[in-house]
């Protein structure tokens, strides 16, 4: 196995003077080619930061974070990130089609490739049919597969998710799970996924980072070995909520942290 | 289709009531007309003052000069030639106020520093300014359309500042992942996302401009022009009121065929969006 992302040492501050904020505070995380890894922690914990420093939608106050042996700025301007938010961010004023379409339109691939490419895609999220249809005319699971599909038109080497799901209802939600986990195998990304949902971590994940907030640390690296293909029952499997509980127990060890340790002895 | 013809059967409807409106006005305050004799006598309702809507429908056929020609057939070659006036100054304000508007939106110092005059700018008078055009220039349509650009850069670089701005933050990292250049971001995600409001401001502009051109004409001693039409009408005006409110009602027109010109262009390119179609 070889790894993807190697963060070292990661260090993020926010701010300067009273304003000042730790963020992240001694970060040290590897992925493994393949995985599929949750941040999972209270809000406000730097999860989204994490994703962000990961991505390059910002920097290192201090430490390194390789992506495949390069540096993160490297990775962004090779094409290496599928990227998705909690909402879609799809652009109104082209069809489904031309939405998926437009990062491997800039990476000038010709257009005849791309719009087979972006046909393949939609195929994926199995949105076969919809290729003309423009993003208000798709409900919100729609559009947010749309996003999916347009992140890994350019077959990104990681997929950086962040609560790509938290704006769904639940059935929604659940659906989706499924089809991640499908799109997850038949392409092989590396996927890294932020939220706060503890069986939504569970049910997807290879490994879970559990974070503790301000500082942002990682407090635990859970491995979820449960077995694969996961469906619906595994949702009812008792391996299952050992799991959840594990997580949901870190957590509340995690939030403990942030109570002085001062008064010990 | 449907909406065009009622938009276009509400027009009808409005321009009916105002003509009812006027000479209804005419017929209780007005001059007498053979043996009617109206019972109020209003200044303003006088044939001087609001001449009849058939005198200023048949003053179009009549000539305007003795042995010249047809009076809608001068005032159509000025509309003309305050057409190219306006429309040089609606492209050339456009692009001058689009240009400011993406200077503006990717250095936050030069809009710090010109803002403030490009808004000082517009509480000069054009009637101040255009004298001063007309000697850079010389008189002719150039500068004409130049004192027209005056009034319309304005209305499409605020515009533009908000539109440039309007995508989600997300939008603009979603292509810094996929390391956009900063001249695809422009031309990708500021300017579509912009479109609307630009649209917004371009109609602004489009009526704007036809004013511009017209004032503009008046300092120039552009006689060509309706600008000039209106001026000369103006000056006889107690000889014949019907030939002014012919001009008025020419520049009107230009006016509202402008605006429904920038209008269809609307129509057609923002197709499909959200709402994209909606006045």
């Amino acid at each position: 196995m070889s790894t993807v992302v190697a963060i070292r040492g990661v260090h993020k501050v926010f701010g300067a003077g009273a304003d000042r904020t730790v963020a992240l505070e001694g970060i040290d995380l590897e992925i493994e080619k393949g995985a599929f890894v949750s941040l999972i922690g209270p809000s406000g914990c730097g999860k989204s930061t994490l994703l962000r420093l990961i991505g390059d939608l910002t920097g290192v106050t201090a430490g390194t974070v390789q992506v495949n042996g390069k540096s993160a700025v490297q990775a962004r301007t090779d094409h290496e990130y599928g990227i998705v938010f909690q909402s879609p961010v799809l652009f109104d004023w082209r069809t489904v089609q031309r939405n998926v379409e437009l990062p491997i339109e800039l990476s000038g691939l010709a257009p005849a490739a791309r719009a087979k490419r972006a046909r393949e895609m939609l195929a994926l999220v199995e949105l076969a049919g919809f290729e003309e249809r423009y993003p208000w005319q798709l409900s919100g699971g729609m559009q947010q597969r749309v996003a999916i599909a347009r992140a890994l038109s350019f077959a990104p080497s990681i997929l950086l998710m962040d609560e790509p799901f938290g704006a769904l209802d639940e059935m929604s939600r659940e659906r989706l799970n499924l089809e991640l986990l499908r799109i997850w195998q038949r392409t092989g990304t590396t996927i890294v996924f932020v939220t706060h949902s503890i069986p939504e971590a569970v049910f997807l994940s290879t490994q879970v980072a559990v974070m503790s907030a301000r500082p942002g640390r990682i407090v635990d690296l859970i491995d979820i070995d449960l077995a694969r293909p996961r469906d619906e029952l595994t949702r009812e499997q008792p391996s299952y909520f050992q799991h959840v509980t594990r997580v949901r127990e870190s957590l509340r060890r995690g939030d403990g942290q942030r109570t002085p340790v001062a008064a010990a002895p | 289709m449907l909406r065009a013809a009622r938009a276009l059967l509400s027009f009808a409807a409005f321009l009916t009531v105002i003509a009812v409106i006027w000479e209804l006005a005419k017929l209780l305050g007005g001059d007498p007309v053979g043996e009617w004799t109206p019972p109020f006598a209003w200044r303003i309702a006088n044939d001087l003052n609001m001449p009849h809507l058939w005198d200023i429908a048949g003053s179009f056929a009549a000539p305007a000069q003795r042995n010249g020609p047809p009076l809608g057939l001068l005032l159509a070659g000025a509309a003309g030639f305050t057409f190219r006036e306006a429309f040089g100054g609606f492209v050339f304000g456009a692009a001058l106020g689009l240009g400011l508007a993406i200077v503006f939106v990717h250095s936050s110092l030069l809009e710090r520093a010109l803002v403030p005059y490009v808004v000082a700018s517009q509480t000069i008078p054009i009637i101040a300014i255009a004298p001063m055009v007309v000697i850079w220039l010389q008189a002719g349509w150039v500068s004409v359309a130049v004192i027209s650009a005056y009034l319309t850069f304005f209305p499409v670089t605020i515009a533009g500042i908000r539109g440039l701005r309007s995508p989600d933050p997300r939008a603009v990292e979603l292509m810094r992942s996929y390391a956009a250049s900063p001249r695809e971001l422009l031309l990708k995600v500021r300017l579509p996302a912009a479109a609307p409001y630009l649209f917004a401001a371009l109609k602004v502009a489009a009526t704007a401009s036809v004013v511009g051109a017209i004032i503009g004409e008046l300092p120039s001693g552009i006689r060509d022009g309706l600008g000039g039409a209106i001026l000369n009408f103006n000056q006889y005006y107690i000889s014949g009121p019907e030939k002014l409110w012919a001009a008025i009602v020419v520049a009107a027109l230009m006016g509202i065929a402008f605006f429904a010109l920038v209008r269809a262009a609307e129509v057609a390119v923002l197709r499909g969006r959200l709402g994209g179609s909606a006045a």
